[in-house]
Parts: structure tokens; C-alpha cells; sequence
């Protein structure tokens, strides 16, 4: 708006002079405007804080932009909305969205690698991809245009978190086709914050560097934060940290582990959520509120949705998210199933952004379990016991969080007629479990052998899974 | 041939669970089953409770049916002096032939000391020391054991 009325002046030659001292004004307004943007710690005023209605519009738009590019270069999108009978004409508004196909996990594995891309490989500079535990990893492409989005939220995450271009940011997360590591680079130099990029490990090495240089966030797990947290803690170093802040994401946490972490390394620790098939981290973010994340609705369009009959939740209803990218170019997604239960907060927060909020992520609908960092579901355990002719496919996996650290047991029964006297031989086998574990998921799980008939059977479905650690929790 | 030198033992899988023990015992204790002779050996989370009694393939499929995963392994058991260096000439003989042993358990009060020895090859152990002059006790001796 102000810079159209600044063109309409300039473009107006009657009077240079007064067309001069006008242009002062609004530059000086402008200046005057980023120094309340820096206090009230808002990095883009006119998205975060739009009106409703305005946002509704900007939704509108941008959906209808989005199908009409998916429809003609997605051939999977334009099959999957052919099979529903609609076409691009029928999507109006944000409300249409109902009527778009919903996308899940296997659809962008079964598409691996590049399948849901849908820019020509040329316009794509950037690729990415979920750790792939289940298989196939998941993989992101990004064009120019997405990166800078990418960089955007992430500037309002961490300006959301009182960050500026004075900050020195350490970013902790991997660096690689994990999408925390430059994420959260891109996003913290778009800030135009310093930036150390050390990537994960090496935990002396990183508060070694945390004293020298000063730095003021810190980006990473919110384990391996705790871990840092213990680190500092040994080497007797709190005093000499500058550190203020924390962006912890990538995994589910809890107050409690907020309170723990803002204790001990005397910061704000804020929550980032984010998915790699709908752009990393920074599709959502905590203010200093820290009451439920902003969600970048600009960019990411949230819907809460029943996960047993897909229909819309109403407002304020727990249920599972779903994301519609509605700029993305590289591979834009349509009502993408988070398989995350949460609910959203439409209530106007206290720090001034108008965008709805997210509640931290209250479980899952499907039954991945998150343990250290990697994403596990129960069938590739039963899978790898199957291997065994040992053991029977009776199991129950038991995971609970021990001073900070994940800790995965998983009971088994021995079958009797492969009960042997000698323990070396039954000890044996339990190594070469955890071994094969090991090797298929990528952790180590505790196995602790059974006496058959000793897990509990189930008529129904069973009940395979404990998850103590109380990672979700309702309000 | 070597039959009634030869000893089975019944070898039971528990839980490192509290109380499993008692149920067993109590179990045994319940259809009068004896034992004269038991170790635990144990790990984290499981032990082997090897255990000689009175009448052991009744109790096998009687535990069987109780729930318990248990084998039968043969086990030779000598007599063996209640004197010090008793033990290592009995050794030194299973030694001599290259025979290892899994694992012995033994008890001693009195004259003599029953020692339960278990071995790869049990044959081959029962031949190598019947040509000593150690004592076997013999299944049809278990009811004096």
C-alpha cells in the first residue's frame, strides 16, 4: 500500500519539492514501522497480522493458483482429481478445499523419487528427503521461489522468538537431506543473523564454540538440546553462555521438557513444527506467548479433520492435520494427512498475529512411535521378529524417557520348543535381535525375552504398544 | 548301555519377574514332586533354573501344561569325596580326554559331596569316567539321593 501511493507521488512531476519532503514521511514512517516491527518481534506485519477477511482472499486466490498449476503439471494430482469428477474450475474458494483429494505417506513414497514434482527437474535447485525408515525415503524438491519461502517462515519463526540481525544463531540440526540443518540456516541468515552451521554432534566441540563465539539461539532436537543442557552442566560453563533462546523441532516434546530446558540453560526454548513433504520446519511456530504455534496460513493451509470418516472437525476439535501448500511450486501438496492430532486455536493471540494457531501435537492416528529422533511403527519390529523362527509374533514394545534419553524395550516370547539350556546360545539370540533391529531401523532396542503365553493376547486389535514417556498431552 | 548313569534334568525358562519362582516351586510342592537338586543361572531379564527331581517327564508335561517353557538334558552326577582335592582329580580325568564342561553345580555336608556335571557329549563323559574309580549316582539311586 505505501509503496503504491509512493510510486502514485513520484510519478507525479507537478511538485519535486513537496513531492520530496512526502517521500521523507512515508520513509521515515517506514523506519518508524520496522522499529516497532523489531519490538513487537513481528518479521512480515502485513501477512502475520492480516485481517481475517484479507487472508481469507489471499487464500482464496492462491488455492485456486495452486490447482490450476497441480491439475496441469502434476499427473498424479490431475488422475486423483479426475477420479473425484472435479477439475480446477470447481475450486472457487478455501472452502472448496473439501473437495480436493487428500494425499498420505504411500502416495508420495509410491511416487519416489521425483513423481510429485511439478516443475520440469530444470526449475528445481534444491532436493530433500525424510530419513526412510518405512522404505523409500520421502523426497522434496524445491524451486528458487520455494527456498525463499522457506527462508520466510523461518525469519518469522525466529523473529516470533525475539531474534534479529543481531543474533549469533548455532544451528544444531543435522545438515544434509535432513531438512533442519539448512532450513534453519536459510532461515536465520534471511534474518540476517550470524550463522554457525556445525550441523549435529560433536557436543564439547559445540558449547567450545557457543563460549568463543557467543551464541544466542540455538537450533536443534529438542533432545539432543537436553543433551547439550547435560553437556554444559559436566563442563561448568552456564555463566560463560550468551545463549537467550532455543528453537527445538523435528520431534514431539513436552511443557515439562520446555520448563527443563528454559531451566537449565536459562533461555526461552520455542516450539517449530514442520514436515519435509510440506516444506521442513517453519510451517508453524510459537510467539513468546508460547501458548499454541502461529501457523503460516499464508503459505500452509490448515483443515482438522476426523481421521475415521475425513470429514472436517468443527473449529477447536481435536483431530488430525492436514496441510494444503498453497505457494509451493516444486511439489506442491494437496490436504496432505499429517497423521498428527492436534487442534486449532482461532482465538486472536496476545502478540499481535492474527494467524491461527496450532496446539502442540496431541498423538497420532496412526501408530508411529517417534523415539529418539526416528520414526518407528510397530509392524517393522514384528517384521524383523518374524525373521527369527525363535521367537513368536508375540511382542509388546515398551518406551519410556529416562533422564532425557528414549528408552525402547521390546518384550518377546521365546517359543518353547526353541527354549535351549544353555544361556550362552539364548543370550545369543537376543543379540542377534537387537542387532538386526539395529540394522533395520536405525536404534537400539532393549529385548527382553519372555516366557511364552506371558504377553497379553487380545480379542480386538492389539495392543502392542507403551508409550510412558507422555509426550502428548491434553490441556 | 550307560542308561542308568545318565540323569535328566529338567531345565525351566523364568521371567525375571517377582514371584515366578514361588508359583514354580509351589506348582512342584502341590503334586508332590521332590526336588534333590537345582541352580538358577541368570541374566537381566531371564534365568535357567535347572532342577533334578523325582519323576522328570511327568513334571515336564505337567509344567507344560502349567505354562512353563521347559527341556530335558541329560546331566551325569558323581559322588565325590567331601575332602580337599577331590573335585580336581575328578577334573583332571574329564581334562585329560579335552572334555569341557558347560556348568557343574554341587552341594557337600557329609562324607560325600553329589556333583552335577554337565557336558557336551554325556556319553563320552559317563565312558571316561567309569574307567576311573569315581562313583556315578545312578537314576535307580535317586529315591537315596
Amino acid at each position: 500500500m505505501l509503496r503504491f501511493l509512493l510510486c502514485k507521488i513520484t510519478n507525479n512531476h507537478i511538485n519535486k519539492d513537496i513531492n520530496y519532503k512526502i517521500m521523507l514521511f512515508f520513509v521515515n514512517l517506514k523506519r518508524i514501522n520496522i522499529i516497532l516491527n523489531i519490538w513487537l518481534m513481528i518479521w512480515n506485519e502485513s501477512y502475520e497480522c492480516m485481517g481475517r477477511e484479507e487472508m481469507r482472499e489471499v487464500q482464496n486466490k492462491r488455492l485456486r493458483t495452486t490447482v490450476e498449476h497441480v491439475y496441469h503439471n502434476s499427473p498424479f494430482y490431475r488422475a486423483k482429481m479426475q477420479e473425484l469428477g472435479i477439475t480446477p474450475m470447481d475450486i472457487e474458494t478455501i472452502e472448496d478445499i473439501v473437495k480436493l483429494p487428500f494425499t498420505v505417506k504411500t502416495d508420495l513414497r509410491d511416487q519416489y523419487p521425483f513423481g510429485l514434482f511439478s516443475v520440469p527437474m530444470s526449475e528445481i535447485v534444491r532436493l530433500h528427503a525424510s530419513s526412510g525408515t518405512t522404505g523409500k525415503p520421502i523426497v522434496a524438491g524445491y524451486t528458487r521461489k520455494d527456498l525463499s519461502i522457506w527462508s520466510e517462515v523461518l525469519a518469522r519463526t525466529f523473529a516470533a522468538g525475539g531474534c534479529t540481525r543481531n543474533d549469533i544463531f548455532q544451528i544444531a540440526y543435522g545438515y544434509g537431506l535432513f531438512t533442519g540443518g539448512l532450513g534453519a540456516h536459510y532461515g536465520a541468515e534471511n534474518l540476517g543473523a550470524s550463522v554457525i552451521p556445525i550441523s549435529a554432534g560433536n557436543t564439547e566441540k559445540q558449547i567450545q564454540l557457543m563460549t568463543d563465539f557467543g551464541s544466542t539461539a540455538l537450533c536443534c532436537t529438542p533432545s539432543y538440546a537436553l543433551h547439550i543442557a547435560e553437556v554444559i552442566k559436566d563442563m561448568g560453563v552456564r555463566d560463560k553462555l550468551k545463549l537467550k533462546v532455543g528453537f527445538f523441532g523435528a520431534e514431539p516434546w513436552t511443557e515439562e521438557m520446555r520448563n527443563e530446558l528454559e531451566k537449565s540453560m536459562g533461555i526461552k526454548a520455542y516450539d517449530i513444527f514442520g514436515l519435509t513433504e510440506i516444506i521442513g520446519p517453519g510451517v508453524s511456530y510459537d510467539c513468546t506467548e508460547q501458548h499454541g504455534m502461529h501457523i503460516n496460513e499464508d503459505h500452509f493451509f490448515p483443515e482438522i479433520i476426523d481421521p475415521k470418516t475425513l470429514k472436517p472437525c468443527a473449529p477447536g476439535e481435536i483431530g488430525e492435520l492436514v496441510f494444503t501448500t498453497i505457494t509451493k511450486e516444486g511439489m506442491p501438496v494437496l490436504r496432505y494427512r499429517t497423521k498428527d492430532l492436534t487442534k486449532l486455536i482461532y482465538e486472536p493471540c496476545p502478540c499481535g498475529r492474527t494467524s491461527v494457531r496450532m496446539h502442540k501435537i496431541m498423538g497420532r492416528s496412526d501408530d508411529m512411535l517417534i523415539i529418539r529422533g526416528v520414526n518407528v511403527f510397530p509392524s517393522q519390529i514384528e517384521s524383523v521378529l518374524m525373521e527369527f523362527g525363535e521367537t513368536a509374533p508375540h511382542y509388546h514394545l515398551y518406551v519410556d524417557r529416562v533422564n532425557n534419553t528414549d528408552t525402547f524395550d521390546v518384550h518377546v516370547e521365546v517359543r518353547p520348543e526353541n527354549f535351549t539350556d544353555d544361556m550362552s546360545a539364548m543370550l545369543n539370540l537376543r543379540k542377534r535381535i537387537e542387532a538386526r533391529i539395529q540394522s533395520v531401523i536405525g536404534i537400539h532396542a532393549n529385548i527382553k525375552l519372555v516366557e511364552p503365553r506371558s504377553i497379553e493376547r487380545s480379542t480386538g486389535k492389539a495392543q502392542r504398544v507403551t508409550d510412558k514417556r507422555k509426550l502428548y498431552k491434553n490441556e | 548301555m550307560n542308561e542308568p548313569l545318565i540323569i535328566k534334568q529338567l531345565s525351566i525358562f523364568l521371567e525375571n519377574k517377582t514371584g515366578r519362582l514361588t508359583e514354580l516351586t509351589q506348582l512342584l510342592g502341590k503334586e508332590g514332586i521332590n526336588l534333590y537338586a537345582f541352580s538358577m543361572s541368570e541374566s537381566s531379564d531371564f534365568g535357567i533354573m535347572r532342577v533334578v527331581l523325582s519323576d522328570p517327564i511327568t513334571t515336564q508335561k505337567l509344567l507344560d501344561k502349567h505354562g512353563f517353557t521347559v527341556t530335558l538334558c541329560d546331566i551325569v552326577c558323581l559322588y565325590v569325596p567331601n575332602k580337599p582335592g577331590a573335585l580336581s582329580e575328578a577334573l583332571l580325568i574329564l581334562s585329560e580326554h579335552n572334555m569341557a564342561v558347560d556348568y557343574m553345580y554341587a552341594f557337600a555336608m557329609d562324607e560325600i559331596a553329589r556333583v552335577v556335571i554337565r557336558v557336551n557329549d554325556v556319553h563320552r563323559c559317563v565312558e571316561i569316567l567309569q574307567n576311573s574309580n569315581l562313583k556315578f549316582v545312578e537314576v535307580n539311586d535317586m529315591y537315596y539321593f
